[in-house]
């Protein structure tokens, strides 16, 4: 059974990174080639070259025009995989056809769809609209990481470890102090884990990006959409400020929206995509920078943990003792929902060999 | 099992969710099945298996729920938009 649930959308790349380059990324163990035609949309398809596996993101290989032209033997494909010329003969074999993936540029991610081709639907994909928001400025990058997808799930959805792994930069003491709220709605596959701290020290990561001095009070509201995208909605005040309004709207608060795609390559590897997008100092270069710099700090701290963690983990038997306590009450959810997701994905994937058997 | 205490604020609205709490000054969980039905236990792991199992008799059960894909292909495109977004963003990404 495949260890990634299927039938998913996927970041597989931010908008930026896809051009008129050939760029590829594994994302579930499929090797993707994605670039954008000369009208600026991306197609995205199998990165190997139905002759002789040759990967078409590799040099010599080439885009020419609208086509991808194979850097060993000349295959030539265009948007839609189809192969359109091969060397030395006129006829090209019908079979000569690149898997095409359903792809989705959005909220300056690019979204692809693994699985069965016929049940992607775009409206399922997660949306993180700050991250293209004009209200917002937004720091980003990506960090490879060898570790299995479901650490970086188990890490994200507990932020109690910002205490002890993050000191310094993110964490205090109140954050592990601070009892949480989980709410897990098991058919939509989303797991919402609140924490609100009412009078907590200022982080530097907080204090140096907003310019508060004084003690806050810090809400940590995290939405995790199964499988890929992660949500943590962090909000600062100085104690004592006034709360929300009731129309929602919020100005005596810094509000940063935290984004991590959590995209599988391997059973053993995850593409750890991060954002931060404030809804203040909008203009300011120097800010920008030292959030991009700390956060990108934190997230390695992360993946040092992490990889050691995977070494552990793979060399151990299977079914290895843990225990689990209050914290974990939301990362619990969460991998009950993907593992019931990658149990989904095969049972459709082995209905659909059976159909195709039958036929 | 009782149900005298109220119910946390939620914030997904789904038909089936599923809350818990730290009971506040203890080391405990109270968890609320969507029926309204709450349980305490003194571990997640406890409480989840009570809140799964909470009751198999449910007319609406998890499983009716969870039909399709299980990737939420039940849900409007407006249930993917982030549950606490800015009113200003949430608007946009319905559009």
């Amino acid at each position: 059974m495949s260890p990634f649930p299927r039938n998913q959308w996927y970041v597989a790349a931010y908008a930026h990174e896809v051009g008129r380059e050939l760029f590829t990324r594994t994302v579930c163990g499929e090797s993707v080639l994605l670039w954008r035609t000369e009208a600026g949309e991306v197609a995205a398809m199998a990165d190997r070259c139905v002759h002789r596996r040759f990967p078409l993101s590799e040099a010599p290989s080439r885009l020419v025009g609208d086509t991808v032209v194979c850097g060993y033997h000349g295959f030539t494909y265009g948007a839609d995989g189809v192969c359109t010329a091969v060397p030395g003969q006129a006829r090209v074999p019908r079979t000569a056809r690149l898997t095409t993936y359903p792809v989705k540029e959005q909220d300056s991610f690019v979204w692809v769809w693994i699985g069965e081709r016929e049940k992607a639907d775009e409206a399922l994909i997660p949306r993180s609209p700050w991250l293209d928001s004009p209200g917002y400025t937004t720091v980003c990058g990506m960090e490879p990481l060898a570790a299995r997808y479901g650490l970086l799930v188990d890490n994200l959805l507990d932020l109690s470890h910002e205490t002890y792994l993050h000191g310094g930069y993110i964490g205090t003491p109140e954050v592990a102090e601070t009892p949480i709220t989980t709410e897990v709605d098991e058919a939509a596959g989303v797991v919402y884990v609140s924490r609100h701290m009412d009078d907590a020290a200022c982080p530097p990561f907080y204090a140096k990006s907003t310019g508060i001095e004084g003690r806050i009070t810090r809400w940590q509201d995290i939405e995790y959409h199964a499988p890929c995208l992660y949500l943590l909605h962090s909000r600062i005040a100085p104690v004592g400020a006034p709360g929300p309004n009731p129309d929602g709207t919020d100005p005596h608060a810094f509000h940063v929206e935290v984004v991590y795609a959590i995209t599988p390559e391997t059973e053993h590897s995850t593409h750890d995509f991060w954002a931060v997008a404030r809804d203040f100092a909008l203009e300011d270069q120097e800010v920008s920078d030292f959030l991009r710099e700390n956060n990108r700090t934190v997230v390695l701290q992360d993946v040092v943990a992490l990889d050691k963690l995977e070494q552990v983990i793979a060399s151990e038997p299977a079914g290895a003792q843990e225990l689990s306590i209050n914290i974990d009450t939301g990362g619990l959810a969460a991998r009950r929902i993907l593992k019931r997701l990658v149990e989904a994905g095969a049972e459709a994937g082995a209905a659909g060999r059976q159909a195709l058997t039958a036929s | 099992m009782n149900t005298s205490h109220p119910a946390p604020t939620a914030m997904l609205t789904g038909a089936t969710v599923h809350r818990v709490v730290w009971v506040p000054g203890t080391d405990r969980l109270r968890g609320w099945c969507w029926c309204g039905t709450s349980h305490e236990t003194e571990g997640p792991v406890e409480l989840w298996e009570w809140l799964l199992a909470h009751p198999d008799t449910h007319p609406d059960t998890h499983a009716d729920s969870s039909a399709g894909t299980g990737s939420g292909a039940h849900l409007s495109p407006a249930d993917r938009s982030p549950t606490s977004a800015p009113r200003s963003a949430r608007r946009r990404s319905e559009s």
